[in-house]
């Protein structure tokens, strides 16, 4: 039980997001109407998404110095969790984009750095594959990784600052401090956010799990 | 101040290799050049001095991933142990990269001569503006790009992973430097621009000093 609590907590945590997310009341604001509730499911994504690469930055410096294979294998695993975060991220905001903004890519600063900053990450996977030699793909990997990750949070948490977009938070646009007069949205926010990151960290482990027992199949 | 001295003859050897064939410059400037004159075939219709701005820094992005990959994947495997048994690991980066903000500097401010003389309205209003972006441009390529040719150089397979592995890294410094570019384009008074040049000096040096503290990892096989 020790060890499983997390599990349930976050699955809980989910459940209880979709289901109050969709449910309970939202502050009604002229042209986001109830795509405010996005905010639930869309900001998460983000969240899970930078904790999951920043698990794979820390396992990519411990491996510089342990070379240990573990650690390269917790490193990229990670980046294949959090991928799929960034991704989802991409489309439930291109979705809200949609009917907020009118189109799904609408060339606003904040898509295309986030678009970017994802493939810093399939730039690193190409990289992996492009080396044969286990010890060789860990080290260089790790290298790169480190090398992207400021490069990733400039791109996602400056320079959108920078440029003027439509997305809340910029560019004068209402973010989601104005509307913490109402309560009743960090009701769900909050535990939405905890809860995507805990989904995400068990995802990570059991890629990583998986990925460790083909490792020693292939050893075998 | 070993280091210091190492970097000194680094450097050294590096402008007198080059100057002996001249083979890098002058291949990047015919490069340059000829980039530029077909740009000006196909869109000299075109009017409008912020596609010009922007197709600078493009046809300056491609020459210096050209330029400056040379330094790290030209070298033989053996030439690279000499000096890394001579020197130290950080003195080889530097002086490399200090070797390519060199070349880089030489080369931008030829192409931006050859620019403003074939499209000739182009020229913009505020030319030292306009020089301090391809100043900022030349180290931020050279800087970025060092270090991305030495993580592909040792991956072997070179030039694809070079163009994969640098795009995503040196899109943000991109999109800096056309803006910059664009103020002094515009003309707009220096108060506008100092955001992005104090943004770019951030970044190079967040990147100098992490190619710095990966690079003695790197080296070793």
């Amino acid at each position: 039980m020790h060890k499983t609590w997390w599990k349930i907590l976050g699955s809980v945590l989910v459940i209880y997001t979709a289901i109050a997310g969709l449910l309970l009341g939202v502050p009604r604001l002229p042209i986001l109407n109830e795509t405010i509730r996005n905010l639930y499911f869309h900001v998460p994504m983000w969240f899970a998404m930078i904790v999951l690469f920043s698990i794979s930055v820390f396992y990519s410096v411990k491996s510089l110095s342990t070379k240990s294979e573990i650690d390269d294998i917790k490193a990229v695993e990670s980046v294949n969790a959090g991928i799929v975060f960034g991704l989802l991220g991409l489309v439930t905001g291109a979705i809200w984009a949609k009917f907020t903004w009118g189109q799904f890519w609408s060339f606003d600063p904040k898509q295309n750095f986030a678009a970017i900053s994802i493939l810093l990450y399939f730039a690193y996977l190409i990289l992996r594959n492009a080396i044969d030699e286990e010890q060789k793909r860990a080290k260089i990997s790790a290298i790169y990784n480190i090398f992207a990750f400021p490069m990733m949070v400039v791109l996602l948490f400056v320079l959108p600052r920078l440029k003027d977009s439509l997305h809340p938070g910029n560019g004068g646009n209402p973010g989601f401090n104005s509307y913490d007069l109402d309560s009743r949205m960090r009701m769900v926010f909050y535990p939405a956010c905890l809860g995507w990151i805990l989904i995400g960290y068990w995802v990570y482990t059991i890629r990583f799990r998986i990925r460790s027992i083909e490792n020693k199949q292939q050893h075998n | 101040m070993q280091l210091a001295k190492e970097v000194k003859y680094l450097i050294h050897k590096e402008v007198l290799l080059e100057w002996r064939s001249k083979y890098t410059i002058n291949g990047v400037l015919l490069y340059v050049v000829s980039t530029i004159f077909t740009c000006y075939l196909s869109f000299v219709s075109l009017g409008d001095k912020l596609t010009w701005n922007a197709l600078f820094w493009i046809i300056m992005l491609f020459a210096s991933i050209n330029g400056v990959s040379k330094s790290f994947l030209q070298e033989t495997k053996g030439q690279q142990l000499y000096s890394y048994v001579l020197a130290s690991p950080a003195a080889v980066l530097i002086s490399k990269t200090v070797y390519n903000i060199l070349l880089m500097l030489v080369l931008t401010t030829i192409a931006l001569g050859f620019y403003t003389l074939v499209f000739d309205s182009f020229t913009p209003p505020d030319l030292l503006l306009y020089y301090v972006a391809v100043v900022l441009g030349s180290i931020s390529f050279s800087t970025v790009f060092t270090m991305v040719s030495a993580i592909a150089s040792k991956a072997g397979n070179g030039g694809m992973l070079m163009a994969i592995l640098s795009f995503p890294i040196i899109i943000p410094v991109l999109i800096l430097l056309i803006k910059l570019a664009k103020n002094a384009v515009d003309g707009l008074p220096w108060e506008n621009s100092y955001d992005e040049i104090a943004m770019l000096l951030v970044v190079n040096v967040l990147m100098v000093a992490t190619s710095l503290l990966l690079f003695p990892y790197l080296w070793r096989d």
